[in-house]
């Protein structure tokens, strides 16, 4: 089944086009990543995904449900409520985790569910307990994010967006912010949700982990989609651009 | 005159200084909020407006305002403005006070990081939690050292009433100080601003300490 599709994408910031015609699928389970040179227009992609930017033209897609449809050229939205309910399909993990500075760890995942999805406090604790857990993190659910490291912090967030049961997490560069040794135990916990089938778009810089981790890979650069496909097809393509890229990634 | 007299007389213009403080801060800082939002509205007539209403209230003097607000009424229309002195006072303060807490409360919203927003925004919270549950506490933290200093001005300006011979504790002081040629007014009232201003000072530190629990 597909959790998301979105169809020939448009995207422009004061007349300078960064989208020219994207066209994506997500299916259920799958693991895609999205690498590509800075400015490529990776980020832009998941932020008019996520409806933190509008498009300008094309069709975005939840599960078969219409946020936006492109009429003559012109992304239409639904309405706000219909909008609002089909945030809940996705959740997302900034490159700088965005916590809320003035929420322990516990409320920074449960606070979420209780107010906008209207759980009992009850159930919305033991499920945050349960992913702190699962994170590694059940002794800090009472401290606040200033006093954790940055790897913490990004695994709390990542407990935030999961504690939300979306269908599909995007993840916009999650390590970037990280020093190297942070970085692995965050692409760690990235690896464990990818073994239990949790559908992911990620965008990183990490070439090793990208080639490990997806079942496709998307290569971007100036807004177009030059190469995708399995991990293999993608590092080994022919493409100038691609090899270009990867060149000059391997020489830092 | 004798010092306790003069302490009694001066006492009940206290209990005036006072009630100026304390009502202009109750209207000042929640109408702040309001001038805020429409400083930072969309709508550009209504952004101007407010705009406007800003530079005016900072670009002239309080007792200014006061005498215009109070005179106003009389030279405008030719009210009868017998009662409303107190009220003059109270309006005046009020609407200078606003301005300046809204570019306060300005300063500190847009202070928070637009990545807030944003995590609110895919969480699904609503326009409405984002700023009262995620901004607002956060605006508060920020603000507090500046809105400590708006205060400790406010104890002592409530001295320019005197302009329009409301009978404060600064303007009995002076009538005191005049009629008794005595000295002896003016440090009471320096004694009487400066331990109340101790304790905004007191009271404000309590509040940054009990939000110290974040950074």
């Amino acid at each position: 089944m597909d959790i998301l599709n979105l169809n020939h994408l448009r995207k422009s910031f004061d007349g300078l086009e960064v989208i020219k015609d994207i066209s994506l699928t997500v299916k259920e389970g799958e693991v895609l990543t999205i690498i590509g040179p800075s400015g490529s227009g990776k980020s832009t992609v998941l932020r008019c995904a996520t409806m933190l930017e509008t498009m300008d033209s094309g069709d975005l897609i939840y599960l078969g449900e219409y946020a936006a449809k492109d009429e003559n050229g012109v992304s239409v939205y639904a309405d706000k409520e219909k909008l609002h309910s089909m945030k809940g399909n996705f959740g997302l993990v900034f490159q700088n985790f965005n916590l809320f500075p003035h929420y322990s760890v516990l409320k920074n995942v449960m606070d979420a569910p209780v107010r906008v999805q209207k759980k009992s406090r009850e159930e919305a604790k033991a499920t945050a307990m349960a992913l702190l857990e699962q994170m590694g993190l059940a002794d800090k659910a009472d401290n606040y994010p200033f006093q954790l490291s940055g790897g913490q912090q990004q695994r709390v967030s990542i407990a935030r967006a999961l504690a939300m049961k979306p269908k599909l997490l995007f993840f916009d560069e999650p390590t970037s912010a990280l020093d190297p040794e942070l970085t692995g135990e965050i692409l760690k916990v990235i690896k464990d949700l990818a073994a239990k089938h949790m559908t992911m778009v990620i965008v990183t810089h990490e070439m090793s982990f990208a080639r490990d981790v997806s079942d496709r890979i998307i290569f971007m650069d100036n807004g177009v989609i030059v190469e995708e496909g399995a991990p293999e097809k993608v590092f080994s393509s022919e493409n100038a651009r691609m090899k270009d890229f990867l060149r000059r990634f391997n020489e830092k | 005159m004798s010092f306790s007299t003069m302490l009694i007389q001066m006492g009940s213009g206290m209990t005036k200084s006072l009630l100026i403080f304390v009502l202009t801060l109750i209207f000042s800082m929640p109408l702040g909020m309001i001038v805020a939002f429409g400083r930072m509205s969309k709508n550009t007539v209504l952004r101007n407006i407010v705009k406007f209403y800003i530079s005016v209230v900072r670009g002239t003097p309080l007792m200014l305002q006061l005498l215009v607000i109070f005179y106003g009424p009389f030279y405008l229309f030719k009210m009868n403005i017998g009662g409303f002195r107190f009220p003059a006072v109270i309006i005046g303060f009020s609407i200078n006070y606003a301005a300046y807490f809204a570019e306060i409360y300005r300063s500190g919203i847009q202070s928070i990081p637009v990545g807030q927003y944003e995590a609110a925004n895919v969480l699904g919270y609503s326009k409405q939690q984002t700023f009262m549950l995620i901004i607002l506490p956060q605006m508060i933290k920020r603000i507090l050292p500046a809105v400590t200093n708006e205060i400790i001005t406010l104890v002592k300006d409530t001295s320019l009433a005197f302009a329009i011979a409301y009978q404060e504790m600064f303007t009995v002081g002076k009538q005191i100080a005049a009629s008794q040629t005595s000295f002896l007014p003016f440090i009471i009232a320096g004694v009487f601003y400066y331990i109340s201003n101790l304790v905004v000072a007191f009271v404000m530190e309590k509040a940054e300490d009990k939000l110290s629990y974040y950074r």
